[in-house]
């Protein structure tokens, strides 16, 4: 059978019977200046083999940079057995699957993404992920504006040592329905939320409160007295969190003061790329959400349960969806209706070949290799950590000059240093935001330091070369 | 279709019934009707006493198997009870819509009446035009 479905006969048979004359005539709703005329820059069709050629030595431009930039998509090193394992034809698809229950293993390795995300962050109910950090915040606000059962409020405090994108597409993504984020400011010397920054907004109706552990600066919040504030005042906690720090800090869902009646976060998102998941020029990646069963049913996505079939064997289902658009039309949770299914797969993968201890080592690595960069860094004349704030692995660096053209030299160096703060936090001054992952050596870090060092301080280099 | 009407409660056209309690506050429910469309009812979320609701708001949800419907609060005021056994027990509306199975009370503002209801007559007609 032909796989072109429509010959040019078929096409002309079927315009001549609705009476178009060409195809584009369907479309002369569209005004004239939407339409896009041609592409321009765009070569005409190259072969295979040619445009092979030309994507290698493109890609060969970006050189392989020493990469010290985080802020929120990590490089970690990925064993060579997750996306071996996760590009078998048996997972390789980018969906869950239509007749889902037809096919159980992709339903089986989601449950088990579902669980042990539900361990990491200390929840009780994880759905089969989201877009990515940034939409699952969004999504987080519109649940918890949803699940609050004694406020009507749809507005919801936002620390600016959120990650400043995720705010803003939380903003674009809830503002449109009415969920209003207000900033709550940070201290400048911590780089970290105090409970005194709250302390205005005593007894006021917010449907919840956001927190960043690590925060964007990559200090760690003191969660704890956060938490405890929020419940104090009736709010609901959405923790913010990198799954991988899960496996050295305490869970979201042990948050606050023991003893406390009520404890822990009660919605936990975040991006799961920093499991298994390359950087590829930003994604795709994958968010996750957990929650507590009591607030089950305003959670979006799907979930999958475990079941028994008539005859009492074990088997996997998509369950609770009634919450979800098929069902509920316009009233459903959110218009998500689907999940990152492949890089899901790699997460499970990656977390089951690593293990508890696995993670731990990876993240304790990491926050070693960040110590190691903020010392040698700092120890250049004219750079200084800019926060006292314990942090994971990523610190912010203040310079005495702008970081910019640092950053441009840098890269003409092979080295990728880090993300400029300066303009998004104009107060901090010239501000870079860097990250070392266990992918990074101390000789890495050394030739980091010493081109930063050559770098700020010419002069000293020049004395000594004579 | 079902004739299970009583005679003492009022209706609205999506399909809740109202009951006038002796001290002036209105239990509400869903109709036989509405149990029987929906089928086997697997959840409800009934409000959180103190929530205040408008006339016409959704205030509650009922699963079944196979569609999650909202229940519209025919009245305006304050919610003062809320069945709490309906969380355990999702099957009493099924079993018994008007009794066990209502769904909360609200003390009406202004004690004044819900406007537009239907008598168990003008319910029962209702149904049967849109049945035909």
């Amino acid at each position: 059978m032909s796989f072109i479905p429509h010959t040019t006969e078929d096409v002309a048979d079927m315009l001549s019977v609705i009476g178009a004359a060409r195809i584009d005539d369907l479309f002369d709703e569209i005004p004239p200046a939407l339409v896009a005329g041609s592409l321009e820059g765009v070569p005409p069709a190259l072969s295979e083999m040619a445009v092979g050629r030309l994507m290698s030595e493109r890609a060969a431009l970006d050189g392989r940079p020493l990469c010290f930039i985080g802020a929120g998509a990590y490089e970690h090193h990925i064993p060579a057995p997750v996306w071996s394992i996760a590009t078998r034809g048996e997972f390789y698809s980018a969906y869950t699957p239509y007749q889902a229950e037809a096919s159980q293993g992709t339903l089986q390795v989601i449950y088990e993404y579902q669980s042990m995300m539900c361990a990491l962050t200390g929840m009780e109910v994880s759905n089969a992920s989201l877009y990515d950090g940034a939409s699952a915040l969004a999504e987080a606000c519109l649940t918890a504006v949803r699940a609050h059962r004694t406020s009507n409020s749809r507005r919801i405090l936002v620390p600016r040592t959120v990650n400043p994108t995720y705010i803003d597409v939380a903003r674009t993504i809830a503002g449109n329905q009415n969920v209003v984020l207000e900033p709550v400011d940070f201290d400048r010397a911590q780089g970290r939320t105090l409970v005194d920054a709250l302390q205005p907004y005593e007894g006021s109706d917010y449907a919840a409160v956001v927190v960043q552990q690590p925060n964007y600066f990559g200090v760690l919040e003191e969660v704890d007295a956060l938490v405890d504030w929020a419940h104090a005042n009736d709010m609901l906690v959405i923790a913010v969190v990198n799954p991988l720090s899960l496996s050295v800090l305490k869970p979201p869902g042990e948050w606050g003061a023991s003893g406390t009646a009520k404890r822990g976060a009660d919605i936990v998102c975040g991006e799961g790329q920093a499991l298994g998941v390359p950087l590829s020029s930003g994604g795709p990646y994958f968010g996750f959400m957990t929650t507590r069963m009591q607030y089950v049913r305003q959670m979006p996505g799907r979930i999958v349960g475990r079941t028994v079939d008539a005859e009492g064997r074990e088997g996997f289902t998509l369950t609770l969806q009634a919450r979800e658009q098929h069902i509920r039309r316009s009233k459903a949770n959110s218009n998500i209706c689907t999940n990152q299914g492949l890089t899901v797969t790699a997460a499970t993968i990656y977390m089951s070949l690593l293990g508890a201890e696995g993670l731990a080592q990876v993240a304790e690595t990491s926050m070693a290799r960040t110590r190691e960069l903020v010392a040698a860094l700092t120890a250049v004349r004219g750079v200084r950590a800019l926060f006292s704030g314990e942090g994971f692995h990523e610190a912010v660096l203040g310079f005495d000059r702008p970081v910019a053209p640092l950053l441009a030299a840098l890269a003409q160096r092979g080295i990728q240093g880090g993300l400029d703060l300066t303009e998004r936090f104009p107060e901090l001054g010239p501000s870079l935001l860097v990250c070392a992952t266990e992918t990074k050596t101390s000789e890495d870090i050394a030739r980091y330091a010493r081109a930063v060092d050559e770098l700020q301080n010419p002069a000293a280099f020049a004395r000594g070369a004579a | 279709m079902s004739d299970n009407l009583p005679d003492d409660l009022q209706y609205t056209k999506s399909h809740e019934w109202v009951r006038t309690l002796p001290n002036g506050e209105v239990e509400i429910g869903i109709t036989d009707h509405a149990q029987e469309a929906l089928g086997d009812l697997v959840f409800v979320d009934v409000p959180e006493v103190g929530r205040r609701v408008a006339a016409g708001e959704a205030c509650a949800v009922v699963e079944s198997v196979k569609a999650a419907s909202d229940i519209y609060s025919p009245v305006a005021g304050v919610v003062t009870a809320s069945n709490a056994a309906l969380a355990g027990a999702p099957e009493l509306l099924n079993q018994a819509p008007y009794g066990e199975g209502w769904l909360l009370r609200i003390a009406v503002d202004g004690n004044r009446p819900a406007a537009a209801l239907l008598d168990a007559g003008g319910y029962a007609a209702y149904l049967a035009e849109q049945a035909s």
